[in-house]
């Protein structure tokens, strides 16, 4: 008996000519720009919002004043600069508006992609899915637009009903009864804004639930109902929990649409009836017209803060749809 | 079986052939018959005429190349063709005489007396063992009180009890593919369907997998009617009572030659079976 | 007894759909949905719920309490397949109200200032607060055009040049990129707004279209980059294997084999990009500002834009101000329509494949995964 030797393992390399390594250079070169860009972003915004931490430290994000002393820049230099900026109320806004926005969306989309993958007439269905497409391209401005012109007249009703049959509770409750420019109707026009994203995604991860499970489910004699529970859902529950964060994302950084609809209030609220309110991304274009340069740091200070948060809940949903996706 | 299969042959296995107006006639066959089926996708006309008896507890192989509408045939069995929007249909199936188109019927409830197991293994990814044999009787709201007897029951008749019966909480996805594929006839025979239909239910496994279906197949036939289609021709051979020869020529799909299997391998009637359970093409 | 069949059966059958709803149900339905409709009415004329949202509402509740009341006497499976057909109805009626209210009350809001000279006058002679009769969106829209225009000349190559690189060179950094891609698709726009104040801008010492034009490409990288992924992606592998088996290389592979591929789907995801970023205000309230004549060089100061024309005319709150930011809608909402049916158009031409591909993506690209 003899033993083979077993023969060491031989190295394979791939040697690519020179014409594709020029090719692979470029590719890759190109796909580093973004790379290079977002961290371009990154770095600027640290560096030039550095000053501002430094000064007002955590104050930054709890503090519920905004004064930029425009006087002095105009000479007045002798004099120390009194700004103080602070955007813990805004912060805090950012995150009522878009809670009350995604509280109303994902019901009204998941109801809404279920419709049109599994109930809506097949004649309708390709126009159902196209006028989806195009209303989650309708610019937020429309919105913002619509929202005040049309759907406050709605709100305003409805924040009135709220408040006079649940007014004892602390959150609906009010100071002015000015529910125009309040957190829930600008929530209202914010969910109208996030459903059509939310939908779209949540309706496409529907349709790709293999058939042969949902058939499955029908050779079981299983109804609608039974198959959506049992397969759709399970199938699509992280493609639906992306496509809620990828709305909550675009909740939080609304700019234009909580512009037109809020007063923006330096004072930390939870009265979502009441008029005061206010979110970060709006905040940045409403004080930019007439902002110092130190105002403008400032305000890059905060479009750091909030492109963090998104960062944050970008980075939450990719983990989540990790965890949760359905291994088959 | 064997002793079954002869006896059943010379009375069991008749076809209808084309009847001027099959609706008016009166039957008392019990197991499925289908009388001069049609299928169409758009204009696309996939299957003409066919008529076929199914005996109560026998196997039926559906034999024929691949496009003469074998699976499309076995879809119209419980209603399943009607999935696709552009499907349509003409002709009737009646089990055990009743017309499971009439529009009085509900699908659902067809599609628990005729149940089936597909091509490609399915467990339900999101289930456990358990929870999948069961997932028949939650979805058809069945109302059953000893999940235990039935878990251990079914498994067992899809043989496969043995090699899972410590790991019932195990997901269904964690099994090898033909253990899934038995996972699914078991979650098909939960809800006590009277046939069982298996489109290629072994085309996705290796020989031994197979081999365990091949059993299961069998044993299933002593209590309930199973039709299968296949394109492996031992496989007819081996766990078909009868068979059925479908072709296409280039139209639609029909049926040529329908009878016991023992005769489809030996003494066919047509030479066109003859040359394809020898080979010859397909 | 066994069968022989010598041919098909020649007999001639009529298609038939014994699963179809019958059109006397559907009939019957739509009846019923109607009279639920002046049923509704009714109670908005005679309880505390009026208007639209009481009359839809009303709507929803009756034909709730019909469900109900009917599903009563099914089965246990039944009742509850009705019950959430209807609240998934209503779920989706309540969903798709609001599009169609903005599509309609931007027509009716926006209509009167459409004149045929609206699309190539602009607003230099005429005041904000001038006859509708008078001045224009013409410039804005030449502004929009010059920046989505730079914004695709800068974001495509790139876009692509990502994908080819996570589909074909699939490299160390493939994780880096695509979670970077990932990341800068959660960029407020406001913030890509700001940065390009502060670097383009500021350097330059004035705002621009190029200005302008860069922070949309900064919002259109990631929409083009995940696209063009997606759209690689749907290229068989065989196909490439096909590629390298007759001896060809990589980069001969990639051009001519895989890129020509999808080269509808690329269009699609370029045309597609656009028509998501041509409305976008808040960048270009920092970086291109307003202007109210035509102006043609996107470096020589500010650029007027649709969505700032709107901005500005709604801002000034006047009554005619008001109806020109509505007209304007309407011409922004043609765009991104008349986009999105040419993206479907050279969608729709090419083969199936790919044609799925691009729908997939385009409804993804906005940031799953």
């Amino acid at each position: 008996m003899t033993t083979v030797e077993t023969p060491a393992p031989r190295e394979m390399t791939v040697i690519y000519s020179r014409a594709d390594r020029v090719f692979r250079g470029i590719v890759t070169a190109g796909a580093l720009t973004s790379l290079i860009l977002l961290g371009l972003i990154a770095s600027f915004l640290v560096y030039r919002s550095s000053g501002i931490f430094r000064e007002f430290g955590l104050k930054f994000i709890t503090g519920t004043e905004w004064f930029s002393d425009s006087f002095r820049e105009v000479g007045d230099e002798a004099r120390p600069d009194s700004s103080v900026f602070s955007i813990g109320p805004m912060i805090v806004g950012s995150v009522v508006v878009a809670t009350i926005a995604m509280l109303i969306a994902v019901p009204l989309s998941i109801g809404g992609a279920l419709y049109i993958e599994f109930y809506a007439p097949r004649s309708i269905y390709r126009v159902l899915v196209a006028m989806l497409d195009l209303a989650a391209a309708i610019p937020s401005l429309i919105f913002g637009l619509w929202g005040i012109e049309i759907f406050t007249a709605f709100g305003v009703r409805w924040a009135t009903f709220l408040n006079d049959r649940l007014g004892f509770l602390p959150i609906f409750s009010v100071e002015f009864e000015n529910f125009g420019r309040s957190p829930f109707v600008a929530g209202c026009v914010l969910a109208s804004l996030v459903v059509p994203i939310t939908t779209s995604v949540a309706r496409e991860v529907y349709s790709r639930t293999p058939r042969d499970l949902i058939d499955t489910c029908y050779a079981l004699g299983g109804s609608k109902w039974g198959a959506i529970r049992s397969v759709v859902m399970p199938y699509g529950r992280s493609g639906v929990i992306a496509g809620a964060m990828l709305g909550l994302g675009r909740a939080l950084g609304e700019t234009v649409a909580i512009y037109l609809m809020l007063n923006l209030v330096f004072k930390y609220s939870y009265q979502i009836l009441d008029s005061t309110g206010g979110n970060v991304a709006s905040m940045i274009a409403l004080k930019f017209g007439e902002a110092t340069d130190r105002e403008i740091s400032a305000l890059i200070a905060a479009g750091l803060v909030l492109f963090i948060i998104t960062l944050i809940v970008n980075m939450v949903a990719s983990n989540i749809v990790q965890r949760t996706t359905p291994r088959s | 079986m064997m002793q079954r299969t002869m006896n059943m042959t010379n009375s069991d296995l008749e076809t209808t052939g084309r009847t001027s107006d099959p609706m008016s006639e009166v039957t008392s066959f019990r197991g499925l018959e289908t009388r001069s089926v049609h299928a169409w996708f758009g204009k696309h006309h996939a299957l003409a005429g066919v008529s076929l008896r199914f005996p109560e507890r026998t196997v039926t192989g559906l034999i024929g190349p691949s496009g003469c509408g074998k699976s499309t045939f076995i879809r119209l069995l419980n209603r399943m063709h009607e999935f696709i929007p552009s499907a349509a249909m003409a002709g009737s199936v009646l089990l055990n005489g009743s017309d499971i188109y009439d529009p009085s019927e509900d699908p659902a409830m067809i599609r628990l007396k005729v149940g089936m197991v597909f091509q490609k293994p399915n467990p339900f990814p999101a289930m456990s063992i358990r929870e999948n044999v069961l997932a028949g009787i939650k979805l058809a709201h069945l109302k059953r009180d000893n999940h235990d007897d039935i878990v251990e029951q079914c498994l067992t008749r899809a043989g496969l009890w043995k090699e899972v019966k410590d790991r019932l909480d195990a997901s269904g996805g964690s099994l090898s593919g033909g253990q899934q594929q038995r996972l699914c006839i078991a979650r098909s025979l939960a809800v006590e369907p009277q046939v069982l239909l298996m489109d290629e239910p072994c085309s996705a496994l290796d020989p031994g997998s197979t081999l365990r279906i091949e059993e299961t197949i069998k044993e299933l036939a002593e209590k309930i009617t199973v039709i299968i289609v296949t394109h492996n021709m031992q496989q007819a051979s081996r766990v078909s009572d009868f068979c059925a020869f479908f072709l296409t020529d280039g139209g639609p799909g029909y049926l040529v030659e329908a009878d016991s299997t023992r005769k489809m391998f030996t003494n066919p009637s047509d030479p066109r079976t003859a040359d394809y359970v020898q080979g010859k093409f397909g | 007894m066994s069968t022989v069949v010598q041919s098909p059966d020649q007999s001639k059958v009529e298609p038939q759909r014994p699963w179809a709803v019958k059109r006397v149900v559907r009939a019957t339905n739509g009846l019923r949905l109607a009279v639920f409709a002046v049923i509704a009415a009714g109670i908005t004329l005679v309880t505390p719920l009026a208007n639209a949202d009481g009359w839809a509402l009303a709507f929803l509740l009756v034909n709730l309490a019909w469900t109900l009341a009917t599903a009563a006497r099914l089965g246990a499976k039944e009742r509850r397949d009705a019950i959430v057909r209807v609240v998934v109805s209503s779920l989706a009626f309540l969903a798709f109200v609001p599009w169609l209210s903005i599509f309609v009350s931007t027509a009716l809001k926006g209509y009167k200032g459409l004149y045929p000279g609206y699309l190539f006058n602009d607003m230099r002679i005429t005041s904000y607060d001038d006859e509708l009769t008078f001045g224009g969106v013409g410039h804005a829209v030449v502004g929009s055009l010059i920046m989505v225009a730079i914004a695709t000349i800068l974001t495509l190559p790139l876009g692509i040049l990502s994908g080819i690189y996570l589909t074909e060179i699939r490299g160390r950094l493939t994780f880096l990129v695509r979670f970077i891609v990932q990341s800068m698709a959660g960029v407020p726009s406001v913030v890509a707004g700001l940065f390009i104040f502060a670097t383009v801008v500021q350097s330059m010492g004035r705002y621009s279209g190029l200005a302008g034009g860069v922070a949309l490409a900064v919002l259109m990288l990631p929409t083009v980059s995940r696209t063009a992924e997606e759209v690689l992606k749907l290229v068989p592998d065989d196909l490439r294997s096909a590629g390298y088996a007759l001896g060809a290389r990589q980069w001969r592979t990639a051009l001519m084999v895989v890129l020509p591929t999808v080269r509808a789907g690329l269009t699609t995801a370029a045309i597609l990009g656009v028509a998501r970023v041509i409305g976008e205000t808040a960048p270009l309230l920092l970086t291109s500002l307003n202007t109210n004549g035509f102006v043609w060089n996107p470096i020589g100061g500010t650029l007027g834009s649709l969505p700032t024309y709107i901005f500005a005319m709604f801002m000034y709150g006047s009554e005619y101000s008001v109806a020109r930011a509505w007209s304007g809608s309407i011409v922004l909402l043609a765009l991104v329509l008349f986009f999105f049916l040419l993206a479907r158009r050279l969608g729709g031409r090419n083969e199936r494949r790919t044609r799925v591909g691009v729908g997939k993506a385009a409804s993804t690209s906005a940031g799953t995964k």
